[in-house]
């Protein structure tokens, strides 16, 4: 599993999806091919997926919504027979658990990333199971929002996991089933307990899919159903996309370098520090501009290069377990941001696909078992929908001043940071709070005090008095304290931070989303590292062996 | 920065004070809180001015200087023991690695602890001496005392030193710290209970200089093998120091002893309060509260932390360097004293989590030198009684031995029997009465109260008739 992973893909060179357009219908078949795996070791038999199949299809959604407007409606299935046999056990068996846990992180991702295209970006994905879905099969059409199951009576749904291979549908499946569809718990537990799964009129009935169709036109009558559910979006008919160019980047042993983003890394520290720079020259506000840009417009560009920086991370440096996050540029630029995404968002489609991408790679940051420390100096640009990237952090640490030392010197500029209106709901957390909302959780008032200060540069003071940033060394403390800081977080329990931080992240309400990435994961982590899994008798290891698991029996 | 103020003039330092403006920053934040505190709740004897040594440099020769300066106008200095640059680390996890320099993050909470809890035994003892110089038995002896105190007073400085330069703002708030607590404040009192006992009389005092800044010693000592480099170095320059303390006891004692022996001999009798000496058994009693009060001080015979801190460079074992195994002691075992059915029995344990232990034994030993001193006084003077340590287990608070009763020759006893003989084993409430009312003070040059013997030599080559101190 050492080789360096690349998040980076395109159609052309997809081996498992094709992506046929028919105007405002995509169909997006899986058709694994089976020497395909990612790294040797397994073959993906029955459409099973592994992280590069996962990867091409996250590809696929980025590209619907950024490079075809037109499309409305998704429809996701299979092909000859097959729809999906879920993740294949064989990869899953053979992989160490820090490879389990982001291969189940990113497919969970990419899962919501399908239900927010459909919530807002008036692109709706429907499954059309035309063949077994097992497994991660069903928990991918459960991503969507309309389920058509092939009526040939014998094709099924079904969850196995449990019963076949001692885990849980930890993709989603049991949380949605659930939250989503509103199964009933009594027939979800006999639903995910059943290796053979549920067809035809009683999945309907038990609610696991919306609607049976007949073997013969399956095709053509999926198609209408999906026109059907295409026509109240309001994605524009007649304009033209934008084409997501491949990235390019720079990986060196020490560095990750884009244009707008790099990452510098510090292996003895196992830290890394991010540095997102701001916008150079004048942020293009007419809309016109912003299209001819394209995938140049600065914040598409640096949003897409810190995603490919935090996937690229998250799983080719596990051991790089602190992640220092800074910005550099003109806060006035970052600004101009903002008021793109406000005045837009709401009538363009590419600004608001823009937005909520910004959003979605924030969320990444959310559940990314790295502790997060931001770095407030003195030429950053924390303002606006960049300072999301300081609240998304663990702490942050503001320098009150200058460094004296700097080559800017006494006359430099000290750091200042800016609220803007989008901290209060343009880039939501996956609790449905504002980072604000949930750094200021059951304390309304302090909330309401940041929003007197809109659009004001506030000084660390002012920042520490509002608490919007956790410390403010001055700059004969600053290169101590930070170093101290980083020093002591290292040392610290990988397990412990990760268990802790993502506990301290996600305050207040519980969403289908946070159930997901908290409750469900957490359980799923926690059988994954079970001997009654992934122990050597264990279910997960002994599946297709021939040999019955060997179970420690005792509840815990 | 405003008025720039030469501190080097006024703080001698070898820690490039003129070019370090985070220290700067400490002196002027904490210094005049630290002279306010001296004023509170340093020497009450008002004074004109008091014959100090003064640190001034840290070379072998001359690093002193002897001089009458008013007590709030004493040069506090900055002064770590000269920096070698090839030093390793010579134990724990770290052994063979170059000594840090600067804090480690993974360390920090661990060292921070270290330094405050040396740190708060350094004003402590200041507020426990507070009134003694008012029934001082001599001018010499109410020098010796201000001389420990402003050097425990530079002690303090020593630590705050460390806390500012190497701990940032958590530094600084400790630092505040160790002058909001106060000995034997209700609220806010010292970390360690000794340091929270009163030193109501001169007997006690030398009784503290002798066994409790002992413990100082032996805990420098342990600190001076530190990874951390400027630790080691404060820790090693300190020493210097504690030796003078230590001195003002070994010999503030035997100078007891021998004016006890004197009246006894004298007189023929052994009760010598009527020619107002201090009686042996009340010395011993003294003696014998004074060292388990100091025992307590090493913690508890079995410790993880002090495993972890051992393990992690931190802390070593006195003199690590000359010990003949590893310096790791993974494996090592060694044993240990317990409790059990009203046995003192030895058991084995990790090495590590033992060190506690070897060190309390170290100490035990170095005190044993005292009483050997003092007993060869009282041979030479023909009187058959000898003073002796108690059991390293009685009267102890901390520990194995808190929670059980063990006599002073080392007998697990029961509360009754301990009530019982209590009194003829530490201090009574008459044995304090009757010190304390020998304590009259005596301030004129050359004379000196009945109860002690005058020194054989006095300060710096200075007659004992010197004016070491001139009154306010
Ligand atoms: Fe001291
Ligand atoms: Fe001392």
């Amino acid at each position: 599993m050492d080789a360096v992973v690349s998040f980076g893909t395109c159609p052309e060179r997809y081996r498992h999806w094709r992506l046929d357009l028919e105007g405002d219908l995509a169909w997006l078949r899986l058709d694994v091919q089976e020497d395909g795996g990612l790294v040797p070791g397994y073959e993906l038999k029955l459409n099973t997926y592994d992280l590069g199949v996962d990867i091409e299809l996250y590809d696929a959604t980025q590209r619907l919504r950024f490079e075809h407007p037109e499309v409305r409606v998704v429809v996701v299935t299979g092909t000859e027979g097959l729809f999906s046999a879920g993740a294949n056990i064989h990869m899953l068996a053979r992989s160490s658990h820090p490879w389990k846990v982001n291969f189940c992180k990113f497919t969970n991702e990419t899962r919501c990333a399908m239900e927010d295209a459909s919530a807002h970006s008036g692109q709706v994905y429907v499954a059309a199971v035309n063949g077994p879905a097992a497994g991660g099969g069903y928990e991918l059409a459960l991503a969507c929002e309309r389920i058509l199951l092939v009526d040939d009576n014998s094709t099924a749904v079904s969850l196995p996991e449990a019963p076949l291979l001692g885990v849980l549908p930890g993709t989603g499946g049991l949380t949605r089933l659930v939250d989503k569809r509103h199964v009933r718990r009594d027939l979800a537990d006999a639903f995910v307990t059943t290796p053979e799964g549920v067809r035809g009129a009683r999945a309907v009935h038990w609610g696991l899919v919306d609607e049976v169709i007949p073997r013969h036109d399956f095709e053509k009558l999926v198609g209408e159903r999906a026109r059907e559910l295409g026509a109240p979006s309001r994605r524009p008919r007649d304009a033209e996309g934008v084409a997501l160019t491949p990235l390019e980047r720079e990986v060196s042993p020490d560095a990750v370098v884009y244009q707008h983003v790099r990452a510098d890394l510090d292996r003895q520290g196992r830290t890394a520090t991010i540095t997102v720079r701001g916008p150079e020259g004048d942020v293009p506000e007419s809309l016109e501009r912003i299209h001819a840009l394209g995938a140049a417009f600065w914040p598409l560009a640096m949003t897409r290069e810190l995603e490919d920086l935090i996937l690229h991370l998250r799983t080719n440096e596990a051991e790089i377990g602190t992640w220092v996050v800074k910005t550099r540029g003109q806060i006035e630029g970052a600004l101009a941001f903002e008021r793109v995404i406000a005045r837009h968002s709401s009538s363009d489609w590419l600004v608001n696909e823009v937005r909520h991408y910004f959003k979605r790679v924030l969320k990444r940051l959310d559940v990314t078992s790295r502790s997060l420390v931001a770095l407030i100096e003195p030429g950053s640009c924390f303002a606006g929908a960049l300072l999301e990237l300081a609240l998304a952090c663990d702490r942050q640490y503001m320098l009150d001043g200058v460094l004296e030392d700097d080559e800017a010197g006494e006359e430099g500029e000290a750091a200042r940071i800016v609220v803007s209106e989008s901290n209060f709901g343009a880039f939501p957390m996956a609790n449905g709070l504002t980072r604000l909302g949930a750094r200021f959780f059951g304390h309304e008032e302090r909330e309401e005090a940041a929003r007197q200060r809109l659009n004001q540069p506030l000084s660390a003071e002012e920042a520490l008095e509002l608490g919007l940033v956790t410390f403010t060394p001055d700059d004969l403390d600053w290169e101590e304290e930070v170093r101290i800081a980083l020093e002591e977080r290292a040392s610290l329990s990988p397990d412990a931070l990760t268990g802790m931080e993502a506990n301290l992240r996600f305050v207040g309400p519980e969403t289908m989303e946070t159930k997901i990435f908290g409750r469900l994961s957490a359980w799923q982590n926690w059988v994954f590292s079970r001997d009654n899994a992934a122990g050597p008798e264990g279910a997960l290891r002994r599946y297709g062996t021939g040999q019955w698991p060997a179970f420690d029996r005792r509840r815990t | 920065m405003t008025a720039t103020i030469d501190y080097t003039e006024r703080i001698p330092n070898n820690v490039d004070l003129a070019s370090d403006r985070r220290l700067q920053r400490a002196l002027e934040a904490w210094q005049p809180r630290f002279l306010q505190w001296w004023q509170d709740m340093g020497p009450a004897l008002p004074t004109r001015d008091v014959y100090l040594r003064t640190a001034v440099s840290v070379g072998h020769e001359g690093w002193a200087h002897f001089g009458h300066v008013p007590l709030p106008d004493y040069r506090w200095g900055i002064f770590l023991a000269e920096r070698d640059s090839d030093r390793v680390a010579a134990f724990g996890a770290h052994k063979g690695e170059p000594v840090w320099q600067a804090v480690p993050g993974e360390h920090r909470a661990d060292l921070q602890r270290l330094i405050v809890v040396q740190g708060d035994t350094e004003p402590a003892s200041v507020e426990q001496q507070r009134h003694l110089g008012s029934t001082a038995p001599s001018l010499y002896d109410l020098r010796n005392l201000f001389q420990v105190n402003v050097e425990e007073g530079r002690h303090l400085w020593a630590m705050v030193y460390l806390l500012h330069a190497h701990f940032a703002r958590a530094g600084r708030e400790e630092a505040e710290a160790l002058l909001e607590r106060s000995s034997g404040s209700q609220d806010a009192p010292r970390i360690l209970g000794a340091f929270n006992e009163p030193t109501p009389d001169w007997l006690s005092f030398f009784m503290f200089t002798y066994f409790t800044d002992r413990d100082g010693k032996y805990q420098l000592g342990t600190l001076r093998e530190s990874a951390f480099d400027p630790l080691s170095r404060t820790c090693e320059f300190m020493l210097k120091e504690e030796a003078h303390h230590m001195f003002v006891g070994t010999t503030g004692i035997d100078r007891v002893v021998r004016r006890t022996a004197q009246l006894m001999v004298e007189n023929d009798a052994e009760d010598i309060r009527e020619w107002g000496g201090i009686p042996l058994d009340m010395v011993q009693r003294y003696l014998n509260f004074h060292y388990s009060v100091s025992l307590d001080l090493f913690g508890s015979e079995m410790s993880t932390n002090v495993a972890n801190y051992y393990t992690a460079g931190l802390k070593g074992r006195w003199r690590e360097e000359q010990r003949g195994d590893d310096h790791i002691l993974a494996d090592a075992v060694s044993t240990v004293e317990v409790v059990a059915d009203d046995q003192i029995v030895e058991v084995e344990a990790p090495a590590l989590v033992a060190l506690n232990q070897d060190l309390r034994d170290e100490y035990v030993a170095d005190c044993r030198n005292g009483l050997n001193r003092w007993n060869r006084i009282l041979e030479e003077a023909g009187i058959d009684i000898r003073l002796a340590l108690p059991h390293h287990g009685f009267n102890r608070r901390v520990g194995a031995f808190a929670g059980h009763h063990i006599s002073p020759s080392g007998k697990v006893i029961g509360a009754e029997e301990w009530e019982r003989s209590a009194p003829g084993w530490l201090p009574t409430e008459e044995d304090r009465a009757y010190v304390a009312s020998l304590m009259q003070p005596v301030l004129e040059p050359g004379r000196i109260a009945s109860w002690i013997a005058p020194p054989t030599k006095g300060i710096n080559g200075q007659p004992f008739e010197y004016e070491y101190v001139h009154l306010a």
